[in-house]
């Protein structure tokens, strides 16, 4: 990753590549720095689409006519991809979802529910979003699992050197992000999944930030289960995968009932297929699993070690306009993050600044970031975000700075 | 200058949001109303006591949010400190009509608060404008000295 040389790559002429970047918005050219939200997408991920729609589209699995067929190629061409992206050791470890969400919520129900009795300790950070959270407060409401987090420091790292006093023996699942969305804080998960497997706990890295910025194998991390959306990494809405090692999917029951992830069904009862299609019930998002390969393709055409350091680079630039500002309090960790910032201006509340920029076509995020429990821990409203990917440039930086000296002007 | 952003911030509102009237607690003898706005985290603690004829005798609020909602909470309370409950109550009817609907004739007695009638063009933060009503409407229905909760998010 450090070999990464993002000046070879010709960004300006990757940013044509996403037709929804040249409009203006109120007047404005469009500075989209909302990407941790949801990436945009370029016109080969929008091709894909519409090409299956138009040529290959049918129900997979099951149809015995040509055009399943390559529905099904297509679909499960997907997975492999997915396998060979994450450096899973095959593609059954690869359970296509709606996205992270989805994903989580999996695993606290199938394994979870299977593997947690009363008592059994969930431990997750503070840092995490609440799609980390809630999927376990509910499993904890019907079992009796306590959740407990692991802290996070004033300037937004891990209570790492508290690991060891959390991860007791009553702990069977360490779930954790890669990449903080509110922070950019990039937690050490090869370190905490190892912490994780000393105690005999199951490892989860959430990778919603991660999955499209940074190269991920999970053969390295180590992890039990990863969580990733596609739509954060340039592929529609409504697709993302969960990683899951072999044995531990195989041991799971499935949580969705329906067609597609049965052997057999009598009126008495049913067998399923093996893992990952017992996890897929009713029709899958085939046109999004498609469209996420095509994404896959094209972020390995670019390459995400470079990407990665794009990004670095351009947070790293904004940091440094920004503190330019006076009256600005900029969260998250000094050293290395991922490519966003989190900021609150003295002046004016996270929601007016939102405001403000989206009348210049700057699209930021302004709110809690589905962080409330870490926002009530450091007495945040909320904060002011930008993201960045590699289709933004030093130029937008500058635009936004421009436009934070007049939310100053505006509301002193 | 963009002029909705004029229109959403004007003067009055971002003075009321810097230097917020009725800022504070009636520690005794008050109706409480904690309102939320969970889509942004807006908040309002609303006190309002009522006299024995149902006027609003004193109003206060203590909250942190953005400036529309501390703004809008302000110019409430200095609106219907005072008034008889059945002209309270059709202030806050006014009020709502006056940000949610297109009706270009607002009634005179709002005086300030028509004002606020810039976050039409903004309709993501209407609920900002309305978390303070909406709590006041809450006090309204509540027995003497209650407490009550509010969310400008159907539950």
């Amino acid at each position: 990753m450090n070999n990464a040389d993002p000046s070879a790559v010709e960004w300006d002429v990757i940013r044509e590549d996403f037709p929804i970047l040249r409009q203006e918005v109120r007047g404005h050219p469009l500075i989209y720095l909302d990407s941790a939200a949801s990436s945009q997408k370029p016109r080969c991920v929008i091709e894909a689409l519409r090409h299956y729609y138009e040529y290959d589209n049918a129900n997979v699995h099951r149809g015995l006519h040509e055009l399943s067929s390559r529905a099904t190629d297509a679909y499960e061409g997907a997975r492999e991809k997915v396998a060979r992206y994450i450096g899973a050791a095959s593609a059954e470890e690869i359970v296509f979802t709606r996205g992270t969400t989805e994903s989580i919520n999996l695993v606290a129900n199938a394994w979870g529910g299977k593997f947690l009795k009363a008592g059994d300790v969930v431990l997750l950070t503070e840092m995490e979003h609440h799609s980390n959270i809630v999927p376990w407060q509910l499993l904890a409401e019907r079992t009796g699992i306590k959740v407990r987090y692991l802290p996070v420091r004033e300037e937004g790292t891990l209570e790492l050197a508290e690991l060891d006093k959390w991860l007791t023996p009553e702990v069977k699942i360490f779930a954790f992000t890669h990449i903080s969305n509110s922070l950019g804080t990039i937690n050490p998960v090869q370190e905490l999944c190892r912490a994780a497997r000393k105690v005999g706990a199951i490892s989860l890295v959430d990778a919603a930030q991660s999955a499209g910025h940074l190269p991920i194998n999970v053969q390295e991390i180590g992890c039990d289960f990863l969580a990733f959306s596609g739509h954060k990494m340039c592929a529609p809405t409504g697709i993302g995968a969960l990683y899951g090692r072999r044995e531990l999917l195989t041991a799971m029951p499935p949580w969705h009932g329906g067609g597609e992830m049965i052997s057999s069904v009598t009126f008495e009862g049913a067998t399923f297929k093996d893992a990952p299609h017992k996890f897929e019930a009713g029709t899958p998002n085939i046109a999004g699993a498609i469209g996420l390969g095509a994404a896959i393709d094209y972020i390995e055409k670019i390459g995400r070690a470079e990407i990665f350091a794009h990004d670095e680079a351009l947070v790293a630039y904004a940091i440094k306009r920004m503190a330019e500002l006076p009256g600005i309090r900029i969260f998250g960790p000094s050293g290395k993050r991922g490519g966003l910032v989190s900021f609150m201006m003295d002046s004016a509340h996270p929601h007016d600044v939102t405001t403000f920029a989206d009348r210049y076509g700057l699209a930021l995020r302004g709110g809690h970031h589905c962080n409330q429990p870490l926002m009530r821990k450091f007495r945040l409203p909320g904060t002011t975000r930008a993201s960045f990917y590699f289709y933004n440039n030093r130029a937008e930086v500058d635009r936004m700075i421009e436009i934070l000296k007049e939310v100053q002007r505006f509301f002193a | 200058m963009n002029s909705d952003l004029e229109d959403l911030y004007q003067q009055v509102i971002l003075d009321h949001s810097k230097r917020p009237r009725n800022f504070g607690e009636i520690p005794v003898g008050a109706v409480h109303v904690h309102g939320d706005n969970p889509s942004c985290g807006d908040e309002i603690h609303l006190h309002v006591k009522f006299a024995a004829d149902g006027a609003v005798e004193d109003i206060k609020f203590t909250g942190q949010g953005c400036a529309i909602s501390q703004a809008s909470a302000s110019l409430m309370t200095m609106k219907i400190k005072g008034k008889p409950r059945v002209e309270a109550e059709e202030l806050a009817h006014a009020f709502q009509t006056l940000i949610t609907t297109d009706a270009t004739d607002s009634p005179r007695a709002l005086g300030d608060l028509r004002l606020m009638n810039g976050v039409r063009k903004f309709p993501q933060r209407v609920k900002c404008a309305m978390l303070a009503w909406r709590a006041f409407e809450q006090a309204l229905a509540q027995t003497p000295e209650s407490e009550a909760e509010v969310s400008t998010e159907p539950k």
